[in-house]
């Protein structure tokens, strides 16, 4: 294991630092208030995590927060950054750090991530605990630097473990947790952590962060379930051969075999979010008849309809979902029990969180796909409460 | 209608065996294994170990790259405490050198590969086989296919979390607990 405080490829001094573990960092550390950005929050957890190498390339909305992690560099709390080409280059070259065994971190946007959308599976096919913030924006449907999530549908399927920030004290905790369900032995997947950029990312918010001298403990490739590629771990020889790449049955079987490990990987990580995240979900009211389920900055706006749906007597539930991979499969099937109408508000045209509600539940007939806003629309809390309202006048 | 919990047992599960992870089995905390996908104490665990291993007609004892490379200090005592263990069972020693794939194949008769384990447990006639030293990415995928093609009762040390894929699985194993499977299976041989 590399030593805590040396700096080897930066020549700047790292700062005084005491390494601690994730539970004591996450959940026992005493917080203090700050007034900061999504962005910064990015860069406070960034400052945190004892990160070996971050790779940058600039994209709206995400700039901001990488530009950050360049100042964390100047600053000797992590250990080398660049700007590489474009965004493929960085998550190509991020690949390669975690391969040789450091801890990594980089971020992206909307048409940045589907330009880079090639590495996402070759990540969790190779076991690295890369962690990625994704400042969720418009891609070119039509083109749009706007708020919106629609490229967390199409990462869906990729292997990563995928959690949805509501706002900057989610991107703070979720960023320092991803790095300790991802590097659990039986876990040692990518992580997304995702925010809704604009909302999260450029407004201030209150949040409660733990002393900026403690970090977690440097990563240990001694304990990942593939070896890194370098020459002190075997099998060396590995990094010079090809995988399994014939044509015949016995082949498939063994790809067929190594993907599968891909996705019980994802599984094994629920145990580690509950730990570190508490629970793939936040539930209020399980009992009500009425739930929203809804994630990131969706659940903030639905949080207010159900604060003015209470005025008018009307009892809401909320379902709040932290973890999309894995997906919370069980945990909404629990809360929806008593519900006769589940309504899931999003920030994009596809309608990918309902689509993944639907697909949870036997009696799917209660599930209204909507409301849904995109193109940097704002989701208003009326609109939410309307769907609702509807429902009501039609069934009383 | 309850749900029914998977059980790891013995294959031929089939033409894609499912992984324990997405059916439903969790890994254990520290101090406890893995035993047909449940979750049982670990001294039980080693004590089932040591039976199958001592009653079984033709064990192979399969020690992965981190016991056979000299990458670590720890590693010398563990290699001759797994010997110690697979000569007290009067196991076969099939080693996996590598975790690369071989063409045309691999020689059945001296080691076993990850991407086609099931032709030397089945080349061999082995019917109990503990895997021990390898990364847990390649244990398990192995392990999956030994179980989906062969009857082969299948066991795994873990230097760190436990392999779900065995049907008999411990975590965080050092040599305390090679050699305490090594006096168990001596008893019962005895």
């Amino acid at each position: 294991m590399r030593n805590d405080n040396t700096n080897t490829d930066n020549p700047i001094p790292a700062p005084n630092q005491r390494a601690i573990n994730a539970d004591e960092l996450l959940l026992r550390t005493p917080r203090r208030r700050a007034f900061i950005t999504g962005s910064e929050a990015v860069a406070e957890a960034v400052k945190r995590a004892n990160i070996d190498m971050s790779i940058a390339y600039p994209i709206t909305p995400q700039s901001e927060s990488m530009h950050l992690i360049g100042d964390l560099y100047a600053q000797g709390y992590v250990r080398d950054y660049y700007r590489a080409e474009n965004e493929f280059a960085v998550m190509a070259a991020i690949h390669g750090a975690a391969l040789g065994g450091g801890r990594v971190f980089t971020a992206t946007s909307g048409p940045g991530t589907l330009r880079a959308m090639e590495m996402f599976p070759v990540w969790a096919g190779s076991r690295q605990p890369i962690v990625c913030a994704f400042m969720c924006r418009g891609v070119a449907l039509p083109p749009s630097i706007q708020p919106e999530n629609i490229e967390m549908a199409f990462l869906l399927d990729t292997g990563m473990l995928m959690f949805h920030a509501e706002n900057a004290q989610d991107f703070f905790d979720m960023i320092l947790a991803a790095y300790a369900i991802a590097e659990q032995p039986e876990v040692h997947l990518p992580v997304g952590v995702f925010a809704d950029g604009f909302f999260v990312t450029h407004t201030r918010e209150v949040v409660m962060l733990p002393p900026d001298d403690v970090k977690l403990h440097a990563y240990s490739p001694d304990i990942a379930p593939i070896q890194p590629f370098d020459m002190d771990h075997p099998p060396v020889r590995q990094t010079r051969d090809p995988l399994m790449n014939k044509s015949n049955f016995t082949s498939y079987a063994a790809s067929a075999s190594w993907h599968q490990e891909i996705l019980a990987a994802a599984e094994r990580a629920r145990k580690h979010i509950d730990r570190f995240m508490g629970g793939l979900t936040e539930v209020s009211e399980p009992n009500a008849e009425i739930m929203i389920i809804a994630s990131g900055t969706a659940a903030s706006q639905s949080r207010e309809a159900i604060r003015s749906m209470k005025k008018d007597g009307i009892t809401v539930g909320m379902i709040k979902v932290k973890s999309v991979r894995p997906f919370p499969t069980k945990e909404i099937i629990a809360a929806t029990e008593k519900a006769k109408l589940i309504v899931v508000p999003e920030f994009n045209a596809g309608g990918w969180l309902a689509r993944e509600v639907k697909a949870s539940l036997n009696n799917n007939n209660r599930v209204i796909a909507g409301p849904r806003v995109f193109g940097g629309m704002a989701l208003p809390s009326e609109v939410i409460a309307g769907e609702i309202k509807i429902f009501l006048n039609q069934n009383l | 209608m309850a749900e029914q919990r998977y059980k790891l047992t013995v294959g031929p599960e089939g033409y894609l065996a499912p992984a324990a992870a997405i059916m439903g089995v969790v890994s254990p905390d520290a101090g406890y294994a893995l035993s047909g996908g449940d979750i049982v104490p670990e001294d039980e665990a080693l004590s089932l170990i040591a039976e199958k291993l001592a009653k079984a007609q033709n064990p192979a004892v399969c020690p992965g790259p981190l016991l056979l490379w000299h990458w670590s200090d720890s590693v010398p005592q563990k290699a001759a405490a797994v010997r110690a263990m697979a000569e007290a069972c009067k196991a076969k020693l099939l080693p996996m050198p590598d975790y690369r794939a071989k063409s045309p194949r691999i020689n059945p008769d001296i080691e076993i590969n990850p991407n086609h384990p099931s032709l030397t447990i089945e080349h061999n006639n082995i019917d109990v086989c503990l895997f021990v030293g390898m990364h847990l990415h390649f244990a398990n995928m192995a392990l999956r296919l030994i179980r989906g093609a062969t009857n082969c009762y299948t066991i795994a040390l873990s230097d760190t979390a436990a392999i779900d894929e065995a049907i008999l699985s411990v975590r965080d194993v050092d040599v305390g607990k090679i050699e305490s499977v090594t006096e168990r299976i001596k008893k019962i041989k005895n």
